[in-house]
């Protein structure tokens, strides 16, 4: 099957249980995405699928014929800086997930999408919300919230 | 994983031969695959029949393609205009990734979270027929207070099914043997001694949309849910509520409940008790305590009754 990925278009031959998470890190050689618990419940595999921030594991490569896949490979965007500069991380494991994931979520802020906190400005609150599908076991939040909070701002 | 053949889905009215499973957004199947509890032999996708849209019906309703994206939905301004308990619902549920993947049907046909029903080594009636049900003497905090039976005492998972078993929606369903509409409130069933089948329907049978029927009052509507955590966990109670008050009293009103039965489980005894009544908190208790007489807690789950119950006052407290 044909996947693009990262704008290059990659042929790859899959056995159809292969997750899009396998694809790219075990087919393609992008081990950016993470296993983390392989069951869409920590979003260490987050990335972007025609622009939606998805969790990889739970999705089948064999569905995506000729779908766009971003990985953390791909993605240049300033909340890629943002982390590095409030150190939004420890042990570095989530970071590609919680990466994609903030870089779809300012997305959908930005196309008015409302959360279970509210619509309008990009509170705290409203951070933790619309980032709670990624978790990080080192509790590295305290400094992702004002590095999403910046990157938002520019 | 069990293997599979993959096809795509080509028309609604195909049906399914047997060992085969509609697959959509995949986010609960994929899951269940991974762990052993579905073992489909053929998986026919329907994410590329143009179920994607949401249409306004004559009359001022809905129609939801059954694979509209729960993100979608929930962000529709007509939803959150005139159905807010809807939008709420669905951004109560689940997190922004899995929100993205999930369908309207999807969700719908979620299977429960039971860990016995999640674990393919257990005994549970569910997955294998007549193996029993351990969660009655185990664990079964989160499981049901309302309409269990023997066989099985598991809770249906979804907010989006509260909110739509609150506002009447319609499931339009597509098969071999034509096209038939059923109610959300009748889509899912009570498990009785056959909780193997989680909805009334056929197999080879396609929910193709959700008609969401107009609602004056629905304007003011919410959902409430409880959980373990601030955010990104299962309900471990919910309410869904609409109300019409005039000089007082209330004139019309729709309360479903979540996480306590094995549907979403739409409160006629409650809303019955409401009408013509004071908009009262006294009134609100009285019509929570008459739907939760019904209620047949197990060892650790009877907080849920109080839980449910105030959830009922203060939504209603909030609305009216």
């Amino acid at each position: 099957m044909d996947l693009v990925v990262n704008g290059t278009r990659r042929s790859v031959e899959l056995d159809p249980r292969t997750t899009l998470l396998d694809a790219l890190r075990e087919h393609l050689g992008l081990t950016g995405a993470k296993k983390g618990c392989d069951h869409g419940q920590c979003g260490a595999c987050t990335v972007l699928l025609d622009g939606r921030r998805v969790n990889s594991c739970l999705i089948l490569a064999i569905t995506l014929q000729d779908s766009s896949v971003t990985t953390i490979e791909g993605v240049d965007h300033p909340v890629q800086d943002k982390f590095l500069e409030h150190d939004g991380f420890q042990c570095g494991y989530c970071t590609p997930g919680q990466i994609c994931s903030a870089v779809g979520m300012l997305d959908e802020v930005s196309k008015g999408w409302p959360s279970a906190v509210g619509d309008a400005e990009l509170t705290d609150a409203e951070i933790r919300e619309r980032m709670s599908g990624n978790l990080c076991r080192c509790g590295a939040y305290p400094n992702m919230i004002p590095a999403i909070r910046e990157a938002a701002a520019r | 994983m069990k293997t599979f053949t993959y096809r795509t889905a080509t028309d609604v009215a195909h049906g399914l031969e047997p060992g085969a499973t509609f697959l959509a957004g995949g986010t609960n199947l994929v899951d269940l695959m991974k762990l052993g509890v579905a073992t489909p032999d053929v998986l026919v996708d329907v994410t590329r029949l143009g179920l994607d849209e949401v249409a306004d019906l004559p009359g001022g309703g809905l129609r939801i393609g059954a694979g509209v994206r729960n993100s979608d939905l929930a962000a529709d301004s007509r939803v959150r205009r005139d159905w807010p308990v809807l939008s709420q619902a669905l951004l109560a549920g689940a997190s922004g990734q899995l929100r993205n993947m999930a369908t309207t049907a999807g969700n719908l046909l979620q299977r429960t979270r039971c860990r016995y029903f999640m674990d393919a080594t257990m005994p549970c009636n569910k997955h294998e027929p007549g193996s029993g049900c351990p969660a009655r003497e185990g664990d079964h905090r989160n499981l049901a207070i309302l309409g269990a039976s023997e066989a099985c005492v598991a809770t249906h998972p979804s907010d989006m099914a509260v909110a739509l078993a609150a506002l009447d929606a319609v499931v339009q369903i597509s098969g071999p043997a034509g096209e038939r509409t059923v109610p959300v409130t009748e889509l899912h069933r009570l498990p009785g001694d056959t909780p193997e089948r989680d909805t009334v329907l056929e197999h080879g049978e396609l929910i193709t949309a959700v008609d969401l029927p107009p609602l004056g009052f629905a304007a003011r509507s919410a959902y409430r849910k409880v959980r373990d955590r601030a955010s990104y966990a299962f309900a471990v109670g919910s309410v869904a509520a609409a109300i019409q008050v005039d000089a007082g009293a209330v004139t019309d009103v729709r309360l479903a409940f979540g996480a306590v039965a094995h549907k979403p489980w739409r409160a006629y005894t409650a809303e019955e008790a409401l009408r013509g009544r004071p908009a009262t908190r006294e009134s609100f208790l009285d019509a929570a305590d008459a739907e939760l007489t019904a209620a047949r807690p197990l060892r650790d789950n009877a907080f849920k009754v109080a839980l449910t119950r105030n959830l009922v006052v203060s939504v209603l407290e909030g609305l009216s």
